[in-house]
């Protein structure tokens, strides 16, 4: 059973704070597929159309009939672990600053066998595991082999640890709590365990029903801060920015227009300063800190959550300048990511569909509730991935949209206003 | 340079007439208007740096800003209502620029506010106002006094609850009576607008902008250091930018005192600023 997670003790300060290292990133194009799948929550291999064959690791060909007709599915990872073995000296600076590091080889019950990282609640070979692709510190997909039914504290296993951004014991900053969505990431965050909670609150004079009572909880710190404010982000940063471990941002300006009705341009710039230049903001301001802390103990830097839309994917009409910012704001996480990675800071985007609020109230059922969405939002920190679909509309035309992007632009420009 | 003139420097520069800022400092943290979100909106001050002396220009500071027509200290000009929509002169750019010098009379309705924030200014107030200080000049400022820039903390300045704000201001009677029976220049506020904040109520809607706009007088938002003014006597210089077809602009207000006057414990900007800063983080 793994020991529960104790809270870290302060930091020495007289110590240099560790530069963070990262696992072995280099992977050919074809085995970007597996982190492809990892990056949603999937662990996909590749089967052969031809002959039905599952194969690990991922090739150009199927290695049994050489047939190239090779398809991503999604496994259930259901396992035998066969051996293992615990590694006491790596190369790899990464592994070096890790060992001991228990590691397996497991046949997977689709066919192929594979060498995975090793829960330390793993019963000793052989045993009955489960094997998830979950993205490691260097973003890249990699197989680790869990017990085959929860164990107690499961989660605060270090090796698993070291692939997700569990809440727990860190402290988290989350940029709009003054929305029914931001409220309820408030009491999640909480309640998943996190040693200090930052809720931002921008136009302190409009009140919304409910903010006042997160301040009931001691965990729980108000801060002001208006992201289309450059100098509030700038003195925020200043004051907190060496203390976020993980950032939620959940700025979401949300008007219901396309561009025939609404006149000017007003109201989208206003989505646009909130959606886009929000981002860029507390990207320029909390990313450095961050980055420098990517390794800095057990409650290391480690996530930077965005609030996006399902609209970033494909534009829906009737809230047409709103997907464009959002839109606008999937790219620029991208250079997010990308700048955060050498740190293994990990961006997480969210993509739900219509969240059940006001700005939503005249789209129908069925629309995300905020309860939902934060819980899912606290799911994805402690799991694997970097791009999450909460809720069945969003997945919905996420398949929609990886089936055929074109289809969906059409149906979506079909849909009712 | 004619002796008027001259003397008026000399007296400026010699103290013998004070110059009193009635203006707000533009900072992005001063609260801009609150209309329904599904609307058009005034933007706040927003401002973002070009370059610091560093690699973006690096001999230099400035920076670019942004904010409404009707940020912070403002003036608002006829165009900016309905009523005055087809008037001549009636923007910020075609307005007489003589127009921009005028004398003030100041209303105190400190008290009045302090007990009830929704006070209402009405004829009667300003009838016993003319006795005590006489008529009011045509072309004059009429501004109000309710100490309300002092609410530094930016929740209790808005003083918004579920009905809405609930700041002071005129009554529908009381504008009429300025415009019609006074032909004032225009009315100063120190709230957040000219009109009271539950002036959508009245009738019509927010009756000084509908009548003062309607008959081509001007608005003033967002004013301070109105105690420091004397009932009358005060000049008021308070010229918009001229921007084209503008409905109204950000300004410095200043007011000429004679120096017995102006009070000496002036505010000074510097103590205003630290004191917002203080409230900021609340």
């Amino acid at each position: 059973m793994t020991r529960p997670l104790m809270r870290p003790p302060r930091k020495n300060p007289v110590l240099r704070t560790r530069v963070p290292t990262l696992p072995p990133a280099a992977r050919s194009r074809v085995t970007l597929g597996l982190t492809a799948g990892a990056a949603r929550g999937r662990f996909e291999l590749q089967v052969c159309r031809d002959c039905g064959t599952v194969q690990y690791p991922p090739r150009e060909a199927c290695h049994v009939c050489l047939s190239r007709r090779l398809d991503w599915r999604e496994q259930n990872g259901a396992a035998e672990l066969l051996s293992e073995t615990t590694l006491w000296h790596s190369n790899e600076l990464f592994y070096r600053e890790r060992v001991p590091w228990r590691l397996g080889v497991a046949k997977l019950d689709c066919g192929p066998v594979a060498v995975v990282h090793l829960h330390g609640d793993c019963a000793p070979a052989p045993s009955r595991v489960r094997v998830r692709a979950v993205l490691d510190r260097a973003g890249q997909a990699t197989l680790i082999a869990i017990p085959d039914k929860d164990t107690p504290n499961m989660a605060d296993d270090r090796q698993l640890r070291e692939m997700t951004c569990d809440p727990k014991f860190r402290k988290v900053l989350i940029t709009d709590a003054k929305t029914a969505l931001g409220q309820a990431l408030v009491e999640a965050i909480v309640a998943a365990g996190a040693e200090l909670v930052w809720a931002g609150y921008a136009e302190s004079w409009k009140k919304t029903p409910g903010f006042d009572r997160l301040t009931s909880n001691p965990q729980v710190s108000l801060l002001p801060l208006d992201l289309t404010d450059s100098r509030a982000v700038k003195d925020t940063a200043g004051e907190i920015g060496g203390r976020v471990d993980i950032l939620i941002n959940t700025a979401d300006h949300h008007r219901n227009f396309g561009i025939a009705a609404r006149d000017g341009v007003e109201t989208a710039r206003a989505e646009m300063d909130a959606n886009y230049f929000g981002l860029l903001r507390l990207a320029q301001e909390f990313a450095p800190a961050m980055r420098a802390r990517g390794a800095d103990g057990q409650s290391s830097a480690v996530a930077w959550v965005n609030l996006l839309s399902i609209f970033s994917l494909s534009n829906f009409p009737p809230h047409g300048t709103y997907s464009a910012s959002k839109a606008a704001a999937l790219s620029l996480s991208q250079c997010l990511r990308a700048e955060l990675a050498p740190a293994g800071v990990r961006v997480i985007n969210v993509f739900p569909g219509p969240i059940d609020d006001e700005w939503n109230q005249a789209l129908p059922p069925p629309k995300i509730a905020p309860a939902r969405l934060a819980s899912d939002i606290v799911d994805a920190l402690r799991g694997g991935a970097e791009d999450v679909f909460p809720g069945d509309i969003a997945q919905d035309w996420l398949a929609r949209w990886r089936d055929n992007p074109k289809a969906l632009e059409r149906e979506l420009a079909a849909m009712p206003r | 340079m004619s002796a008027l003139l001259l003397k008026l420097v000399a007296d400026l520069v010699a103290g013998r007439i004070r110059v009193v800022d009635l203006t707000q400092t533009l900072s992005p943290d001063f609260p801009q208007i609150v209309l329904p979100p599904e609307l058009g909106q005034a933007w706040p001050f927003r401002i973002e740096e070009a370059s610091r002396y560093d690699a973006r220009g690096p001999g230099w500071y400035w920076n670019n800003f942004s904010c409404s027509e009707h940020t912070g200290t403002h003036f608002d000009a006829p165009i900016h209502w309905i009523s005055g929509r087809h008037l001549p002169d009636n923007s910020t750019d075609t307005i007489p620029a003589t127009r921009f010098i005028a004398p003030a009379c100041v209303l105190d309705c400190s008290r009045e506010a302090a007990a009830d924030a929704d006070f209402l200014l009405t004829v009667d107030f300003l009838r016993k106002w003319e006795r005590r200080h006489g008529r009011i000049p045509a072309a004059s400022w009429i501004l109000m006094r309710t100490d309300w820039s002092k609410r530094t903390d930016p929740v209790a300045y808005q003083n918004i609850d579920e009905t809405g704000q609930h700041t002071p201001g005129p009554d529908t009677d009381a504008v009429r009576f300025l415009v019609e029976q006074r032909q004032v220049l225009g009315f100063g506020s120190e709230a957040i607008g000219t009109d009271a904040g539950q002036g959508f109520h009245l009738k019509p809607p927010y009756p000084c902008h509908y009548y003062m706009h309607g008959s081509g007088r001007f608005g003033l938002q967002c004013l301070t250091n109105l105690d420091l003014l004397p009932p009358v006597g005060a000049v008021v210089i308070a010229a918009p930018l001229k921007i084209k077809e503008g409905s109204g602009s950000p300004l410095r207000v200043l007011a000429l005192v004679p120096s017995p006057a102006a009070a000496p414990a002036r505010r000074s900007a510097k103590k205003s600023a630290k004191r917002r800063a203080r409230t900021k983080r609340r």
